[in-house]
């Protein structure tokens, strides 16, 4: 993604597995199989809530029957919470659906591929408190199973919902540690400032 | 450190801070009442002290109100949490203190009337000790001086070294003559009182220490009382 951005510079690595994801053999198409997102904004394909899910798992043809494909899209939306709400309505379009289910609608799109990563980027900055305990308990039922990378601004639902943490300023890595430790005892005094709300 | 974003934070901080020194010098006032009520054998004084002590409690609720507010209001983390937990640890050591002073000067009543100056010696050096520690430690927090708290944190060995030798010598003294044993049994409860103030002015340096660091100071303190295990008969009378 950010080799469509002009002038974006990239240095140090991010490894999947011990593979750098920019290496220029990794095929990005495989790589996006294995990482899914959540955004900000809950972004649900203008379809209904059924092709929501059914969408990626058909691409990579993940199905060998409708019924398969109807398992996965079932268990998909029970496991991002989301089924008992939903299953009268499965033709509905997805955007009919609240702020707060809809962004649970593209969590169980992104976990219908079986990703081995979830980044979610933000995925609570929209939405009111109870959705978003309700998404923070996904993160923590979701934990299991997968491994999720969260990028947040609140410093509480950071402490609140990760085992490690790592703190970014003006897009270099400061420090990286236990969560537990990050938000009780920082090593760098510019995490320090940051936590405490000393950052002007 | 630099100031907050939100100013009105660093208010609330330096507001506790502020109720923790009002509390620390009237417990410095009421310890150092006591004790010179208790030796020139002030009624007077003695009660006044007695009812001072609620204004040392109500202070101790207002500090933790505070707290309790800072924290719904802010979530503070790391640093500031812990000034806010230490603060509240802090007032409840002044509360205890206040509450052993107020105590000394209750045992003003008992002794009925005044006693050989002799007696009263070892007590009012310990006393003087046991102050100058509260005193030094009240210090260290608001100049947060570690060292300072330190040096505290060692000196309470001396505290408990006075108080095993005075535990002997007012043993001497009931052993000498039975109609010491009721004066002395009151100096020595006094004398454990002004023990517990010393261990409540280490409490007070861990804390300061904890504030700095962020871990528990680790070293085992050097323990000096043995007056809990020593039998009566080999003091050899």
């Amino acid at each position: 993604m950010n080799d469509t951005i002009p002038g974006a510079r990239v240095t140090g690595t991010i490894e999947l597995d011990g593979e750098n994801i920019y290496d220029r053999a990794l095929d990005p198409v495989l790589l996006r199989a294995r990482v899914g997102m959540v955004f900000q904004k809950p972004n649900p394909f203008p379809k209904s809530i059924y092709e929501n899910v059914a969408y990626g798992p058909r691409i990579h043809g993940l199905a060998a029957s409708k019924a398969e494909l109807d398992e996965i899209v079932m268990s998909s939306l029970r496991r991002a919470g989301l089924f008992e709400e939903v299953k009268d309505r499965m033709s509905s379009p997805g955007t009919s659906l609240s702020g707060g289910q809809q962004q649970r609608l593209c969590i169980a799109r992104a976990i219908a591929v079986n990703p081995e990563v979830i980044l979610m980027d933000e995925p609570c900055s929209a939405l009111d408190p109870i959705a978003t305990a309700r998404i923070e308990e996904l993160i923590d039922e979701l934990k299991q199973n997968f491994c999720i990378v969260i990028v947040t601004h609140s410093m509480q639902q950071a402490a609140r919902v990760s085992q490690l943490t790592a703190f970014f300023h003006l897009g270099r890595l400061v420090e990286v540690g236990g969560t537990d430790e990050i938000f009780t005892n920082p090593k760098d005094r510019r995490t320090q400032d940051y936590i405490t709300g000393r950052f002007g | 450190m630099n100031e907050h974003t939100v100013k009105k934070f660093d208010e609330e901080l330096t507001g506790l801070k502020t109720k923790i020194a009002q509390m620390g010098g009237l417990a410095e006032e009421q310890l150092a009442r006591a004790i010179d009520a208790l030796i020139r054998h002030d009624i007077e004084t003695a009660d006044d002290i007695i009812l001072t002590d609620d204004k040392i409690d109500a202070l101790e609720l207002e500090i933790e109100e505070k707290a309790i507010l800072t924290i719904a209001k802010r979530q503070p983390m790391a640093l500031d949490l812990r000034e806010i937990m230490v603060s509240i640890r802090i007032a409840s050591d002044l509360e205890r203190i206040g509450d052993l002073a107020k105590n000394i000067a209750k045992r003003v009543h008992a002794i009925e009337q005044e006693h050989p100056r002799r007696i009263m010696t070892g007590l009012a050096r310990m006393g003087r000790l046991a102050l100058a520690q509260l005193k030094e430690v009240l210090d260290a927090y608001a100049q947060r001086n570690e060292a300072k708290a330190l040096d505290v944190w060692r000196g309470d060995e001396e505290i408990d070294a006075l108080y095993n030798s005075i535990f002997r010598e007012l043993l001497t003294y009931m052993m000498e003559d039975p109609r010491n044993i009721g004066v002395c049994t009151h100096l020595l409860f006094g004398a454990k009182n002004l023990e517990r103030i010393g261990d409540h002015a280490t409490n007070i340096a861990e804390n300061i220490y904890y504030l700095e660091h962020g871990t528990p100071l680790k070293d085992e303190r050097p323990k000096k009382d043995t007056t809990s295990t020593t039998p009566v008969t080999s003091l050899g009378a």
